[in-house]
């Protein structure tokens, strides 16, 4: 839309060109400082064993609302599988029952063989399950506590971050920098608040504090929601270790886009319910657009024959 | 402990806050005709001339600190205690009664006894709001107001029904060996009411700050105070975190009514109002700010004006309730910090923008670098014209800012 673009970079002020002049390619580096990589390296799906089952899962909110129906899905180990589907379709409540933060009214959810439907968060989490949360200021941190406090905010309570009860402040700074240089955590002094930071330096946080505690299934919701491109290609490119690490990633997200690239598999969800699920290269956009708004598998066989 | 910046700047919010509610209280004071520097030495002298007025004001911080403690954890909770002052009257019974029931035993285990049971009484007065809170959501502001009037009428009832002989407003006093005051202590401060209650006050104190900053419970404390919806994504139990949080809060209360009535009172007495350790305790931990060496000063701070308030009617016709214009004035300026804030903030942004443009300057001189169009001048207006790039040049205007990232680092 603009005619002029201006790019700032850590602060400094770098170019300002005519944007007609410029590729999507070129605007991109000029504002990462090098090269930026929109073509993944993906390496083909393995097989592997079920990770994240879910079985007929009912979710009914605190008003009695059917938020989830007869939901039915499986996360197999070194997979990715987008869900994808219109904002408010139910993606938040699946996640949240998944995690512990909502309750499950039917069905079972299995990780790794062990039933976790009622488990709480804290069972969840030790159970070998990472959660990037769709809201990474309201869920994902605790705002004013310092860079330190937020990194440590899942293992904080038990070795080697706490011992009987009394926390190990250079153990959690250890680990804060190394996490932050291997995952490119941007942040002027680890004891300045998580407020302090940018939005995909946040991020960047969530997803080291979540990776680096291995676990087998890995949920990411929106996880590059609001953040720059440099940040995306980097978050993208860590959902992709994970997967070839062999771990299994349930990825939902309301960029199409974002899925496409990612999924091995993709689910589509509309009002609750599971309306498909396919290999990524067998649906085309216009399939998947189309289930996201409510028509449902016929309307599959009806494009496919029109083209 | 670190000392960062933020908390050098934070410390002036208080020291501020006072020299304002200082200067409310000499306008009010010139307005009524009195003379401000006159009734302000007195108090100074009257708080610390002697070693009698020293011991006073150390005896009046003494309950403040434990009071103030108390208030102030449970604010890193995200709760407002306000039933300070009945949880201190729970541990003053508790205490003095425990004493009074047991008056054989030896002071190694009458002096423990009595304070672990004005702790445990107060921890249990608070416990009660926190379970209300924590299984029904009912306001523990309101529970715990509520509950002050059960303690002050409930207390009175029992001492006089219980405790006291015969018909009198106070019980018996206390046998000397739950006593806090001693001979010694007596003839370093010329007979003054101090007792080894402080040293129990400061040692609480520095327990506060440990198990805030130190320990996993006082992180989860914290965390749920700050974003409880964070806390809970984090596998925090908000319902367990609520009520030890008031456990311990109703405990240091407690304490602070024990030791107060083992070291001061040496009794317990009918109270007509609500002791006054209990709003003095939430101002002193509001001037603080909630951190424990804080609430150390400020409570010292608050026995210089009381102590040193009594002198000010003694020397001259001033009433000594300025005081307590000043000390609200005080808990005004705190509550309104937000302005004092403010100007710090604009007086530092201003100093930050000046050495910023310094820097700029002198780093385009280093590098050899002209300043073009592109380099940032943070207090030079951008032009309006924006000149259009070739592709040759832009080649190396991509790789120039990197060599300025190197210099300058990570601001």
């Amino acid at each position: 839309m603009a005619d002029y673009t201006t790019i700032v970079r850590r602060g400094h002020v770098i170019q300002t060109v005519k944007t007609a002049d410029e590729s999507a390619e070129d605007l991109a580096t000029m504002m990462v400082g090098r090269a930026v990589n929109f073509a993944l390296d993906k390496a083909p799906y393995q097989d592997g064993p079920a990770i994240l089952k879910i079985e007929h899962l009912d979710v009914v909110d605190h008003k009695k609302v059917h938020r989830v129906r007869d939901f039915n899905l499986t996360v197999h180990a070194g997979e990715i599988v987008g869900l994808a589907g219109v904002d408010g379709n139910g993606q938040s409540e699946l996640v949240k029952a998944l995690t512990g933060l909502m309750p499950v009214a039917n069905g079972t959810v299995t990780v790794g063989g062990k039933d976790t439907t009622h488990a709480k968060p804290r069972q969840v989490t030790e159970s070998g399950v990472g959660h990037i949360p769709e809201d990474r200021q309201k869920f994902g941190l605790i705002m004013p506590m310092s860079e330190i406090d937020n990194m440590s905010m899942m293992e904080y309570y038990r070795p080697p971050l706490a011992h009987h009860g009394v926390r190990d402040a250079k153990a959690a700074a250890e680990m804060t920098a190394r996490l932050n240089k291997q995952f490119d955590v941007r942040i002027a002094d680890m004891h300045n608040s998580a407020g302090s930071m940018s939005g995909g330096n946040q991020q960047k946080l969530i997803i080291a504090r979540e990776m680096s505690r291995d676990p087998q299934l890995m949920i990411a919701m929106n996880p590059t929601r609001g953040l720059d491109v440099g940040a995306i290609e980097f978050i993208h490119q860590q959902i992709l270790n994970a997967r070839a690490a062999g771990h299994a990633v349930l990825l939902i997200s309301y960029e199409l886009d974002e899925i496409r690239q990612l999924a091995d598999r993709i689910a589509v969800i509309h009002a609750g319910h599971l309306v498909a699920t396919e290999d990524a290269e067998n649906l085309t956009e216009q399939q998947i657009g189309l289930m996201m708004a409510g028509s449902g598998q016929q309307d599959k066989e009806a494009t496919t024959n029109a083209d | 402990m670190r000392i960062s910046k933020t908390w050098i700047r934070s410390i002036w919010i208080p020291i501020i806050a006072v020299f304002l509610g200082l200067l409310v209280g000499a306008i009010i004071m010139l307005l009524s005709g009195f003379n401000p520097i006159q009734d302000y030495a007195n108090m100074f002298m009257g708080a610390v001339g002697t070693p009698n007025a020293i011991g006073e004001v150390l005896r009046t911080a003494t309950p403040l600190i434990l009071t103030g403690c108390g208030f102030a954890i449970a604010n890193s909770a995200g709760f407002f205690n306000i039933g300070v002052a009945g949880q201190a009257l729970l541990g003053w019974v508790g205490a003095v009664s425990f004493a009074l029931w047991f008056p054989d035993l030896p002071r190694i285990i009458m002096l423990p006894g009595a304070i672990i049971a004005g702790v445990i009484c107060g921890a249990i007065w608070s416990g009660i709001a926190g379970v209300l809170r924590a299984f029904f959501g009912t306001s523990e502001v309101i529970t715990t107001i509520m509950l002050n009037y059960v303690a002050l009428y409930g207390t009175n009832a029992f001492v006089k029904g219980v405790l006291a002989k015969g018909d009198n407003d106070y019980s018996p006093t206390v046998p000397t060996a739950a006593r806090l005051r001693t001979p010694f202590l007596e003839n370093l401060t010329q007979n003054s009411t101090f007792h080894y209650g402080l040293i129990i006050a400061i040692i609480a104190a520095i327990f506060l700050w440990w198990l805030m900053r130190k320990t996993t419970l006082g992180y989860e404390i914290r965390a749920v105070g700050m974003n409880p919806d964070g806390a809970r994504y984090a596998g925090m139990s908000d319902k367990k975190t609520i009520i030890l949080s008031m456990l311990i809060s109703g405990a240091f209360c407690g304490l602070g009514g024990a030791v107060d009535g083992l070291g001061n009172y040496e009794n317990i007495i009918v109270n007509d109002a609500m002791p006054s350790i209990g709003y003095d305790g939430m101002s002193v931990s509001l001037l603080a700010g909630g951190s424990a060496i804080g609430i150390i000063f400020a409570a010292v701070l608050f026995g210089l004006l009381k102590i040193g308030g009594l002198n000010i009617s003694i020397m001259s016709n001033t009433p000594s309730e300025i005081v307590d214009i000043v000390i609200a004035a005080v808990i005004f300026f705190v509550g309104a910090q937000y302005i004092i804030r403010y100007a710090l903030n604009t007086s530092a942004r201003r100093q930050a923008a000046r050495n910023a443009s310094k820097v700029t300057a002198s780093t385009a001189a280093a590098a050899g670098v002209a300043s073009g169009p592109g380099d940032a001048e943070a207090d030079q207006p951008r032009a309006g014209e924006i000149p259009p790039r070739k592709r040759g040049q832009k080649q190396s205007k991509v790789e120039q800012p990197d060599h300025h990232d190197e210099h300058d680092g990570e601001a």
